[in-house]
């Protein structure tokens, strides 16, 4: 057991280092799934095509593999996905600006996974608002934006709080995929580094690591649990 | 689709129609334009696009091709086994968790009055430790990473003496994550059911445990249909991560390929086409059984179930990730 408090910095570090990658991931995420989920009910058939195909696209495929084409796909596009160096964020996260580019490539593929299910979450709260309400908008003579933007998405954003946040739970663990894709230092790799490279007994580390991942998807689950509830109670 | 986008637009007029036509050809140039430029240009700069790369995989005349497909064909044969196992597995287990759950809550209302009182304070100690112990394993292991799991198996199982098929560790691995997700899926099916269902029940005479498995049992299973589909794609997908342990499975084939050939972006793109082409379909099996469901439920007389909000939450969840 004395692993878990003489590494206590390491595991530390591999929490702190999986967070920013979560909260990195999550907020590239609800961005650009917001934008395909706009594209998949935008009246202009091609765009509804591409959310469409997009959607069905990284829903389908393992993360593995997108992990895999950011990694070999992004070089060969001739990016380095230097523009994540944005200046005032690494600051923070300071691993955006490293040299090696193995955490943003990384943090795109999570981005682009996640992104497929944040818009799917985000259309069935759209489709949960009952048909009348925007009916009801349409004949009082608004036009579509003015439709969401005043009935339609201040409802149906109660409806996807849940499904958004188990979205949100969901990319926390696949995050764990990152450190079998070179990123060091977090909490995946550090399981792996600590029990093979550094010879420590299996038992205390595979505890330590899965309290590190506990501590942000438990917490986050009894909210959840905590906020349907009272949305049932509500209806 | 269609009916949700016709909720939120009017049907539209001459002039609407040609605004749509306009922004739709203006829309489709711009894409083109973009992936042109942004995708198809660097990428064929670097010759991504010749027959080098891609004859292997697409051109039977290639000297290597029979030689790659065979491979994929066998890395295929792996998926697909270890994703049959597991799913089977968790689907076992998961219902015999689902209905321990259920009887260790309906036993927690009884009070064995007509034993001895430290031997009824026993038996209730044991129900409330039992269920305590089910519920703290269900919360930590859908809490845990996947990937997670399978390399705790993997590392863990040889520590003990055990040392099996890397095959046995992924399924060990998936069964355990996904056994907890499927029975949450099948739990929450049986107490989404109307409860008239379990009285009924109970008044003819059967026992908790008839009732859960003749009663309930059958009913969350076809309410949920839908979810466990759903759950199977997760399986599908995640059995990719038997890279890490280095199982033989499509990706690792993949990888082995391309440390041959080197040609990384060719080889991924088919294994991502095999697995979207399966998964997809598999989507759409479950969106035609929900239909088949809901409209079946209908005609029946009964009033339509919709599975509950917890089954939705926990498909998202697993397309998500449990996901991987």
């Amino acid at each position: 057991m004395s692993v878990l408090i003489d590494k206590f910095d390491v595991f530390a570090g591999g929490f702190w280092l999986t967070l920013q990658i979560c909260v990195l991931a999550a907020i590239g995420a609800l961005i650009l799934g917001a934008v395909v989920a706009v594209l998949r009910i935008s009246p202009v058939p091609p765009l509804r095509a591409v959310g469409t195909a997009y959607v069905n696209i990284f829903r389908n495929m393992p993360l593995t593999v997108v992990m895999f084409f950011a990694a070999f796909g992004l070089p060969a596009l001739g990016s380095n996905a230097d523009f994540l160096r944005i200046p005032g964020l690494d600051v923070v996260f300071r691993r955006l600006s490293t040299d090696l580019p193995y955490f943003r490539f990384a943090l795109i593929a999570l981005v682009l996974y996640t992104a497929a299910f944040v818009c799917e979450a985000l259309r069935s709260g759209v489709n949960a608002v009952p048909a009348g309400q925007a009916e009801a908008a349409r004949s009082l003579g608004l036009t579509f934006g003015q439709n969401l933007r005043y009935v339609v998405l201040p409802q149906s954003w109660k409806a996807s709080v849940v499904p958004l946040g188990s979205v949100i739970i969901a990319m926390i663990k696949n995050s764990a995929l990152v450190g079998f894709f070179g990123v060091v230092g977090d909490l995946s790799q550090t399981a792996d580094q600590l029990t093979s490279a550094e010879g420590y007994a299996f038992i205390p580390v595979a505890i330590g690591i899965s309290i590190g991942y506990l501590i942000m998807t438990v917490p986050l689950g009894a909210l959840l649990d905590r906020i349907e509830k009272r949305q049932a109670v509500a209806r | 689709m269609s009916q949700q986008n016709s909720v939120l637009y009017d049907v539209p007029g001459p002039r609407q129609r040609r605004i749509t036509l306009i922004s739709s050809l203006v829309a489709t140039v711009v894409v083109l334009v973009g992936a042109y430029f942004l995708i198809y240009r660097p990428l064929s700069d670097k010759g991504q696009f010749s027959m080098e790369l891609w004859g292997p995989l697409v051109d039977p005349g290639n000297e290597n091709f029979s030689q790659v497909w065979d491979r994929i064909g066998l890395g295929l044969k792996n998926t697909l086994i270890a994703a049959a196992l597991a799913i089977v597995s968790s689907l076992v287990v998961g219902t015999l968790i689902a209905v321990l759950r259920i009887q260790l809550k309906s036993l927690a209302r009884r009070r064995y009055t007509g034993l001895a009182t430290p031997v009824a304070y026993l038996l209730r100690g044991l129900n409330v430790l039992l269920s305590a112990v089910t519920r703290v394993c269900v919360e930590v292991f859908r809490g845990l990473p996947v990937v997670i799991t399978i390399f705790f198996v993997a590392r863990g199982f040889p520590e003990f003496g055990i040392s099996w098929d890397n095959l046995w560790y992924l399924v060990i691995g998936l069964t355990i994550y996904n056994s907890v997700v499927i029975a949450e899926i099948i739990r929450s099916g049986m107490e989404g059911l109307p409860g008239g269902q379990a009285e009924a029940a109970a008044a003819i005479g059967l026992s908790p445990l008839q009732t859960t498995r003749m009663i309930l049992l059958p009913q969350a299973f076809r309410i949920m249909l839908p979810a466990l589909i759903s759950q199977l794609v997760v399986v599908l997908k995640d059995t990719s991560l038997g890279f890490i342990i280095s199982y033989e499975e499509t990706l690792n084939i993949g990888k082995q390929i391309i440390g041959v050939l080197g040609n990384p972006i060719q080889v991924y793109v088919v294994i991502a086409v095999l697995f979207i082409a399966v998964n997809y379909s598999l989507s759409k099996l479950a969106q035609y059984v929900q239909h088949r469901l809901s409209r079946g439920r209908k005609t029946a007389g009964t009033p339509a179930q919709n599975p509950p909000p917890v089954a939705l939450t926990s498909q998202a969840e697993g397309a998500g990730g449990g996901v991987i």
